[in-house]
């Protein structure tokens, strides 16, 4: 008698191989995606970090955070190299009498970037309410009241295509439609463009926003409608149909029944989802640069005389500052430290918005279980 | 047009052969899903005050029909009637002056999954009051207590009628949803399958009560559970195929039923 042969211990079949190479490669494509991921955000925060942080007390920078941008001036002054900002150049020329320094100045490199920080904000703010209004009533129709025929169908094909148009073309849609078309009611006849009379001497003119928040926010939530739109309806969808049909049964109407009884439970997933959504076009550029963004601006957007004309300024963001000071801009040391430092902090106040967003639906969701 | 107050709805019009006036009376109704017909010239004469059991294999039509009955069919987009009338009180329910809001009122319904609100206990038997604009706090506590105490739940949850409806075990939770329902003032209570998701203790329960209630509701039960049927029906309809086979006092179903497919149904040789 002989010891049975292990019936399992047989040669490795070729299809073995063959998917140890299929997994070794995607393994390799995870661990590079990864690893590109990760230079990124450490080259980032490394020399993004030379800029915010310092090294003694209190540990950040804070100027490049709370002031405006300035022209720097670099400078020889006794046989020491000197760098001030517009401001401290000035008042350092009048303390030691000088009239005339000559210097060399870069636009933009010194100072800070609250004005940019602001006008990021503020954008996100208004394009998030915009969109979260006109999303949220979308997906209510869409999924509570309209009958599903071809027309939805129709819709949710724009929908999703919206989804796919590129930044620059909202972009050039907001500039053609909000900044040089969208009436404005004024108390004077505009010969140059469509001109209707609405009585009491007013006319709504046809001669558009121009270049500022009210246009910006429309075009960000345009953009992202899209992803709005999409995650109200999961949302309203994981509502259970119980809870509709028993408010129905009960002789709800429609609206009462989604009110009362979808609504209040959908919500926090809508706005979680939506903030996600805005804050990644929050990042874009190119929807702004047409539509809200300035190059520079002296004065900060509550300093305006008549509260309706802070819809209608022009704000410096954050993305458009790191396009301009990268790419407009003669590139030298200290344009750098400012494009690394605005990239840095960029970077932080999205990753707060989604990080906010994640956390908030983890504790709504803990809330409300069925 | 003013839409008429099911509440001011002629009681009974037509009579049955029953000792009690007919509440609901379907005449050959068709319905359809699109395409597919789901009902077949369904007539039947549903005796008010009375506990009517739908019984039937899975997709023979009985959940849609009681579906017509408070018009929970109009959330299906596909769903349409084709011939025939539903009538309640002798009104046909899909005529046009009929306010579906103030039918749902009159006619209340009781899911198969129990489908309390996230709400507090007291919320939830509130709402239907609430949704019609009554805010009256006295009035809201006294239907409260009454509504519970008439779906035999009172007892149980007195105590903490302001924690949430979902913290009921199933039973309590199929309970409150029929002390809701009631907390309107229906003149049908609706139920579709109310049991199946509860265990034979809570299932007794939910039967007890049905008991209770049929002296003052008409209630219409769709059942697949036979001795469930038996034991608390006073009638019994038998469906198959989106039709309807028989129709008689639930002993007659059970002992000696006049077709051939009720009996094959009845005593388990296919369904």
């Amino acid at each position: 008698m002989h010891a049975p042969a292990n019936p399992f211990n047989v040669r490795k079949s070729s299809s073995r191989t063959v998917e140890n190479v299929a997994f070794g490669l995607f393994r390799a494509a995870t661990y590079f995606i990864l690893a590109c991921a990760t230079f990124i955000f450490g080259f980032i925060f490394v020399k993004g970090g030379e800029t915010v942080f310092r090294a003694h007390f209190p540990f950040v920078n804070v100027p490049f955070l709370t002031q405006s941008p300035e022209t720097l001036y670099v400078f020889e002054y006794e046989g020491k190299k000197m760098e001030l900002g517009d401001k401290e150049f000035r008042a350092f020329k009048e303390n030691h009498g000088l009239k005339e320094l000559p210097a060399e100045s870069f636009a933009h490199s010194a100072g800070g970037i609250f004005p940019c920080i602001v006008g990021t904000v503020l954008l996100v703010i208004g394009s998030m309410a915009i969109a979260l209004f006109i999303g949220v009533s979308a997906a209510i129709y869409l999924s509570e009241y309209s009958k599903h025929g071809p027309f939805v169908r129709f819709v949710r094909l724009a929908i999703l295509n919206l989804a796919g148009v590129p930044s620059i073309v909202f972009g050039l849609f907001g500039l053609g439609l909000f900044v040089v078309f969208m009436p404005v009611l004024q108390s004077f006849h505009n010969p140059a463009v469509l001109s209707l009379p609405v009585g009491f001497g007013h006319y709504l003119n046809f001669s558009g926003w121009n270049v500022c928040l009210l246009s910006g926010w429309f075009t960000l939530a345009f953009m992202a409608l899209p992803v709005v739109i999409i995650a109200s309806e999961e949302s309203l969808k994981a509502v259970p149909m119980g809870f509709r049909e028993g408010s129905l049964a009960l002789g709800a109407t429609k609206w009462q029944a989604i009110r009362t009884n979808v609504l209040p439970y959908a919500l926090p997933g809508m706005i979680t989802s939506s903030i996600l959504s805005i804050a990644r076009v929050a990042g874009e550029t190119a929807p702004i640069m047409f539509t809200a963004a300035y190059i520079v601006r002296d004065k900060m957007p509550w300093q305006v005389e008549h509260p309706l004309d802070f819809l209608f300024q022009g704000v410096m963001a954050l993305p458009y500052h790191i396009y301009v000071v990268s790419s407009k801009l003669p590139q030298n040391e200290y344009t750098e430290r400012v494009q690394y430092g605005t990239a840095f902090v960029f970077l932080v106040i999205v990753m707060g918005i989604a990080l906010t967003s994640i956390l908030l639906r983890i504790r709504m969701r803990s809330r409300h279980r069925w | 047009m003013i839409p008429p107050d099911a509440a001011s709805l002629p009681k009974a019009a037509a009579m049955s052969s029953e000792e009690n006036p007919t509440m609901i009376e379907v005449e050959s109704l068709d319905f359809f899903y699109g395409q597919a017909q789901a009902l077949h010239g369904i007539s039947i004469q549903i005796p008010a005050k009375k506990v009517t059991a739908f019984i039937g294999p899975s997709g023979c039509g009985k959940s849609t029909l009681l579906r017509c009955f408070n018009r929970m069919n109009d959330l299906v987009d596909i769903a349409r009637i084709g011939n025939g009338r539903v009538r309640i009180h002798g009104i046909d329910i899909h005529h046009p002056d009929v306010d579906v809001i103030a039918l749902r009122r009159q006619v209340g319904m009781v899911f198969q999954k129990s489908n309390p609100f996230p709400k507090s206990i007291y919320e939830n038997i509130t709402y239907g009051l609430q949704i019609q604009g009554i805010n009256d706090r006295r009035k809201l506590d006294e239907v409260v207590e009454k509504s519970l105490r008439g779906a035999a739940l009172w007892d149980e949850v007195k105590d903490r009628l302001h924690t949430s409806g979902l913290g009921l075990s199933g039973g309590q939770q199929q309970r409150l949803c029929i002390a809701r329902a009631i907390a309107v003032e229906p003149s049908i209570i609706l139920m579709d399958e109310p049991c199946s998701a509860l265990d034979p203790i809570a299932t007794s329960k939910v039967e007890e009560l049905i008991q209770v209630l049929k002296g003052k509701y008409t209630i219409v039960i769709v059942t697949h559970n036979m001795q469930q049927a038996g034991r608390c029906s006073d009638h019994t309809a038998f469906f198959y195929l989106g039709r309807l086979i028989e129709f008689a006092r639930t002993e007659k179903i059970f002992t000696n039923p006049s077709q051939r497919q009720t009996e094959d149904y009845i005593t388990g040789r296919f369904g």
